[in-house]
């Protein structure tokens, strides 16, 4: 076997399109540098998204499936199992993780919720003595929030609140009725609720390099991706102007294997394999960066061993794959009375809820340490499958037709029949997304005994949750009861106990991994910088989740496309004053 | 060295709001043109070839459409309980009508680990009416049928000997559910009044007003 070489050198090498590397190629190739961009799985273009196909176009009704966990008309490619490339996780842990392959990562069927991290989020340990502060305020990266806000677009409201800072929002849409009642009975018990801050464009955007985006049709598709680029994935939104500069080579169906050295231990470039023809290349780049989602991007660092990083690269402090963290979450379902006999009409609205409750207990005292937003749903949603399921479970709330109670769920017949029509749209459903703590003993490291098909070593996980997660999510469920009987509603289930600690969703599956080459001042103690350079290696950057110090109650992705908007400036700066 | 370079042509192709009204136009079209089909070889033929990373119909699906599960015994069993849950009404027809017995078999080849629960539950239907009446489920009279399923319908209150029963329906009945509302008879009758372009300025005044919410508070 030979390993080819790339000809032509690079200014510089991005591994992965997701978030990170698609904002990355975006500033890179307009500040002018030359960039290859490797991408482990096949190309994308939400074009070919499934937008307004039907349940019933689908033999298996959009049923989930392993290939698609989130949907059969789920654009992602990937999922929690991958052929061929395995991850394990020592005894007595359960991590998940969530993997795309293809061009946009996991930015193809994101939620869209997209939270700046306010000041208090940078400075916890400050606050609390756990974990440990950002080497950077909220006012370093405030001006990247903005930038990304205009040109990526988000819609929001202005509400004044110092941790949930506003943005530069398109108008939010209007509430769906349900969350208006929510919102009623939520208020009445303290709970906040307000417009969700999601990146779609509810209006068009009025720079160049959006004309090709639609605003919003309100499909409430976007997991399907969308074909209108009315909302945020980097196909639709950060490679149509990175390759408009002619700068940018996309080299798709790359595996990324490591990062290669000189004696200097100043990275030279990145070998890959192609997944489709298993030849191995070499690529020489003047800068390598990682964005390849944060475990994949320890997971190379690990891999990337010589005799100037025996312990890897960028991890002489030994912190690369520890301080993993996943949010936290729960969820609960109830149906509603004021709901029951709902008048039709298109509660289609956009991909996701319209309001949603920010964390409204920093002042109060608490038993555990952060704190966690809810993200509600519900309405007329298309039916799909598992419509209505359960039904037993609470159709009992109707009564007989003579308005005697009913004695059981269930049934079947006309009765039933009628039942259906009668609770479609009553039923709401809430999740807690909190946050977690940062522990050195939660990591990924390499598995010293289990490789994936291309020879690579793989992941192993160890990740448990503390008391103080579990203590939160306890938390949501009382907030959760708390909203639902505000409304006379009835769960569908009773809220777990301790028993099941509190409900709490296994790591990992929030699919928020962040933390695992975590920036500081201190190299002794961190694996980058304020700027995602690595402090063993100048020219090594990481620009996707791994850097995060901590997590904030947000979702992680507008402050991903933050970090390396500003990491790739710095770059720029930096190739400039060939100080790279 | 070898590139994919597909994508660079690819993204030539950015639409404008016109061009997206247009696609929006044939995606509505595309979609009443498919409604109409039921059969397996009829959805085959009108779906254009699946693309490359295109998810939803696949050879793989095509193939199993094709496959049989139950036995033309069980076939009749399933849709004689499924329009039992689901019987026709003046709003529209059962679940028979909807599709269900076609997509309850696809499901079963589709998550092979249901089988055996499927299976199963319909030979204690079998057994349940045999010891009651001396024959099969499907030979029995409506009424007959219908006191086996007040025993297992309502969960609240079966009795205990009848658990494995009422763990059954309550997963058949969900299929049924599922089969009926998401096909196009279902979607209708509810109705779902989405999967379209739209423009969405809030809810309709008579639903706030039965809410007693409004956008002014
Ligand atoms: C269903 C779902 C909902 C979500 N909702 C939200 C939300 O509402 N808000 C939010 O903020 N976040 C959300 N997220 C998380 C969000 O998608 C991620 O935070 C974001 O995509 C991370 O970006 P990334 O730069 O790490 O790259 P990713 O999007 O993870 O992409 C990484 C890319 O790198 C490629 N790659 C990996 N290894 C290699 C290698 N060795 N060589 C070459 N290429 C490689 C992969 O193929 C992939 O395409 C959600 C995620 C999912 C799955
Ligand atoms: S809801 Fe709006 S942004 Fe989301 S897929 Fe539909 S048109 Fe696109």
């Amino acid at each position: 076997m030979q390993i080819k070489k790339q000809p032509s050198e690079y200014d510089v090498v991005i591994v992965g399109s997701g978030a990170g590397g698609g904002m990355a190629a975006k500033v890179l190739t307009e500040g002018g540098a030359r960039v290859a961009m490797l991408e482990a799985g096949p190309y994308f273009n939400s074009e070919d998204a499934n937008m307004f196909k039907w349940s019933y176009e689908s033999p298996r009704r959009g049923a989930a499936s392993r290939k698609h966990p989130f949907g059969e008309f789920d654009a992602n490619i990937g999922g929690w199992e991958i052929d061929g490339e395995p991850y394990t996780n020592k005894a007595g842990s359960n991590f998940k993780w969530f993997r795309a392959r293809m061009l946009g990562g996991r930015t193809n069927h994101w939620g869209r919720i997209s939270l700046r991290f306010g000041p208090h989020d940078f400075e916890r340990k400050s606050m609390d003595g756990l974990g440990d502060d950002w080497p950077l305020s909220y006012d370093d990266i405030a001006p990247y929030y903005d930038k990304v806000d205009r040109f990526v677009g988000i819609f929001g409201s202005r509400e004044g609140l110092y941790n949930d800072p506003d943005g530069i929002f398109l108008p939010p849409p209007k509430p769906r009725g349900y969350e208006l009642l929510i919102q009623k009975a939520a208020r009445s018990v303290g709970v906040p609720m307000i417009p969700s801050r999601l990146s779609i464009l509810t209006r068009p955007l009025d720079h160049a390099a959006a004309t090709h985006r639609a605003p919003c049709h309100y499909c409430s598709q976007c997991g399907r991706s969308c074909s209108t680029h009315s909302n945020f994935s980097t196909p639709s939104v950060l490679i149509p102007p990175a390759e408009a500069t002619g700068n940018l080579e996309m080299i798709l169906h790359a595996m990324a294997r490591e990062v290669t050295t000189d004696s200097e231990g100043k990275a030279t470039g990145v070998s890959y394999v192609n997944t489709i023809t298993g030849q191995e290349y070499h690529l020489k780049a003047r800068v390598v960066v990682l964005a390849a989602s944060a475990c994949e991007s320890a997971r190379l660092l690990l891999n990337s061993k010589s005799d100037r990083h025996p312990n890897g690269l960028a991890n002489s402090s030994d912190v690369v794959g520890r301080y993993l963290m996943d949010t936290t979450g729960t969820t609960m379902m109830a149906v509603i009375p004021d709901l029951i006999d709902g008048i039709p009409h298109n509660e289609d609205g956009v991909g996701g809820m319209h309001l949603y409750t920010p964390w409204w207990r920093e002042k109060q005292k608490r038993d555990f340490p952060r704190g966690y937003h809810i993200e509600f749903w519900g309405g007329r949603t298309m039916p799909g499958y598992g419509f209505m399921g359960g039904i037993h479970r609470y159709n009992k709330i109707l009564g007989e037709i003579d308005g005697k109670p009913r004695s059981s769920g269930g049934g079947y017949g006309m009765q039933l029949k009628e039942d259906y029509r009668r609770l479609y749209g009553a039923v709401i459903g809430m999740s807690g997304r909190g946050e977690s703590i940062a522990f050195k003993d939660n990591y990924c490291e390499i598995d010293p005994d289990t490789v994936d098909k291309y020879g690579i070593p793989v992941l192993r996980f160890n990740y448990a949750w503390s008391d103080y997660e579990i203590l939160q999510v306890k938390h949501m469920h009382e907030t959760f009861s708390e909203i639902i009987n505000a409304m006379g509603g009835i769960q569908l289930w009773n809220s777990p106990g301790k028993d099941s600690n509190y409900g709490i969703t296994p790591p990992g599956s929030i699919i928020h991994e962040i933390g695992v080459t975590r920036m500081g001042n201190d190299p002794k103690t961190s694996a980058v910088n304020k700027f995602n350079q690595a402090h063993d290696a100048k020219n090594v950057f990481v620009v996707d989740g791994g850097p995060f110090v901590s997590q904030a109650d947000k979702n992680p992705t507008w402050t991903i496309l933050a970090l390396a908007w500003r990491a790739s400036e710095y770059i720029i700066d930096q190739m400039k004053k060939m100080n790279l | 060295m070898k590139k994919d370079n597909k994508h660079t042509e690819n993204n030539k192709r950015q639409i404008s709001r016109r061009d997206s009204l247009k696609y929006i136009t044939l995606g509505t079209i595309s979609v009443a043109y498919l409604a109409g089909c039921s059969t397996p070889e009829e959805i085959e033929d009108k779906i254009p070839k699946v693309k490359k990373n295109y998810p939803g119909i696949s050879e793989e699906d095509i193939a199993l459409m094709k496959q049989k599960f139950f036995t033309d015994h069980e076939r009749e069993t399933v849709r004689q309980l499924a329009n039992l849950i689901i019987p026709a009404d003046n709003r529209s027809g059962n679940a028979e009508d909807a599709g269900v017995v076609p997509f309850i078999e696809f499901m079963m080849l589709d998550k092979p680990e249901n089988q055996t629960k499927m299976r199963g539950g319909l030979k204690w239907m079998d057994f349940e009416s045999l010891s009651r009446y001396e024959k099969e489920f499907i030979k029995c009279s409506e009424e007959e049928q219908q006191q086996i399923l007040d025993d297992i319908a309502y969960p609240d209150t079966a009795r205990p000997e009848f658990s494995q029963g009422v763990s059954f329906f309550n997963i058949f009945r969900d299929y049924v559910a599922t089969g009926f509302w998401s096909s196009k008879t279902g979607i209708n009758d509810l109705p779902y009044e989405g999967n379209m372009a739209n423009v969405w300025s809030g809810a309709p005044q008579e639903w706030l007003d039965r809410l007693s919410v409004s956008y002014d508070s």
